[in-house]
């Protein structure tokens, strides 16, 4: 991406911003401590554990919070099942973030680290908001840079690296008295190992002689090297003639590896002020193109030669997803208490379909290779989220 | 990411030009949009997970509105 990253044309737009009249203040985020339990369960795979979320202000001007995330990882999902076996592993991650706030704009940096047993990830990022026409639009942008370290357990010679870029635009834009939309753009550059080193290709090779099932078929994968990748998505959300709220999301993207994919969201929520409760529901669809050398069976038992690039991550397949999930938040402390402004208790439930079009059930017996039953599953994914605000 | 970055730019340039224009929508015109039913993702910690949910397990990635990093917990 070097090469086409220009720094002044990030200086410029803050400089701009700067200089830019000034009238009514900005202000920082809330102050609040927010403790999450979450948990995912789908296709063998059950992943849960804490995430503690703590931001403080100081002097008006400078906000500071802190993120402690851990997944616990439990897999035996289709591909473990296929040519692997099942394992534990934990992952936890770390972010700090100061944001400093001068009149109408907010500058933000940002530290995250995550370490699992065979990957370890660090990521900065730099960025700013701001308001214009009368705090009608806010503007922000942010660039982030992380290097990435990758290892096999079971591999102790095997160590590769991974570099990532990302820059983000968001608009904010109050259209009426009842409705704000958002426009948010991202592009992401990465380089180096992309591959997942414990994944195979299912290809039957011309000394595979005798071979009646997948067994007898795995190979290493091989991935582009580069990946560049942009989205973008629109929000709007509308206050209806009842206290009460609709919203709707649009996302697109498409990538260097030929995965173009989209997603519709839509939500509406509803609070009961006498029992100080809000519902929320929502239902998503995501729907994606396969990548160019996505490969679930290849037959090369002719002796044909491989492709450059093949792999079979069911992320690379062609298939949709949908989300049906519904949310309940009691707030209480409303009036105060001690150095509380107020709490709440959040519980929300997402279940998620998976029906993949080219990825097949590899572990299926009594079919011939290639022609198993297409590939699917449930998942479902529940938080519960304590918040005081102080 | 040129193009995102040239794109950026020009809005920049518009909008820290264009500040004189009289909002539409006045201050005081604003309590619906202040209900904090209005807010796009009212619980951080909650919206981060979703966007980790769906980064993990879809080949889509970006413009959600939030934080992003590497590392998935998902080989």
């Amino acid at each position: 991406m070097s090469k086409y990253f220009n720094f002044s044309l990030v200086v410029l737009p803050v400089g701009l911003l700067l200089l830019a009249p000034n009238s009514i203040a900005k202000m920082l985020p809330e102050e609040r401590s927010d403790i999450m339990f979450h948990e995912y369960e789908g296709d063998g795979v059950t992943i849960n554990g804490p995430s503690v979320l703590v931001r403080k202000n100081y002097m008006d001007s400078i906000s500071i919070n802190a993120n402690y995330y851990v997944d616990n990882v439990t897999s035996a999902s289709i591909d473990v099942l296929s040519y692997g076996s099942p394992y534990v592993e934990e992952r936890t991650e770390q972010t700090v973030g100061v944001d400093l706030l001068r009149d109408k704009t907010i500058f933000s940096l940002s530290y995250t680290n995550s370490t699992e047993s065979d990957y370890d990830a660090e990521t900065y990022a730099v960025g700013f908001s701001h308001d214009f026409f009368g705090d009608l639009t806010t503007v922000s942008a942010k660039f982030g840079v992380g290097d990435d370290v990758v290892s096999a357990t079971g591999q102790a010679a095997f160590e590769d690296s991974l570099s990532r870029k990302n820059i983000q635009l968001s608009i904010s834009q109050i259209l009426t008295k009842k409705l704000i939309m958002g426009l948010n753009l991202e592009s992401i550059d990465e380089e180096g190992y992309l591959s997942n080193p414990y994944r195979k290709s299912s290809i039957l090779m011309a000394s595979d002689s005798g071979v009646i099932d997948r067994q007898g078929t795995w190979e290493e994968e091989n991935y582009p090297e580069t990946r560049t990748s942009d989205a973008v998505s629109l929000k709007l959300k509308y206050y209806l003639p009842y206290r009460a709220a609709l919203r709707a999301e649009y996302r697109y993207y498409s990538d260097s590896w030929d995965i173009q994919g989209s997603n519709v969201e839509v939500g509406y929520t509803h609070p009961i002020e006498a029992l100080n409760v809000t519902l929320d529901v929502r239902y998503r669809i995501y729907q994606q193109s396969a990548a160019f050398f996505f490969v679930d069976f290849l037959d090369a038992s002719n002796g044909e030669a491989l492709p450059t690039y093949h792999g079979r991550d069911k992320e690379l397949a062609e298939y949709s997803t949908t989300t049906v999930g519904v949310g309940i938040k009691w707030e209480f402390l409303s009036s105060g208490w001690f150095v509380l402004d107020k709490a709440s208790v959040s519980l929300s439930y997402d279940h998620i379909s998976f029906e993949y079009d080219n990825y097949r059930s590899a572990n299926a017996v009594g079919y011939e290779l290639g022609q198993e039953p297409l590939f699917g599953f449930d998942a479902g994914v529940t938080q519960v989220l304590f918040t005081a605000v102080y | 990411m040129r193009r995102t970055l040239k794109s950026f730019l020009i809005l920049t340039i518009i909008l820290a030009t264009g500040c004189s224009i009289s909002p539409w929508v006045k201050p005081y015109e604003r309590g619906y949009l202040a209900d904090p039913i209005m807010s796009f993702e009212p619980d951080a910690v909650s919206s981060n997970y979703m966007h980790h949910v769906y980064q993990a397990r879809e080949g889509a990635r970006g413009a959600e509105g939030g934080g992003s990093g590497g590392g998935c917990g998902c080989n």
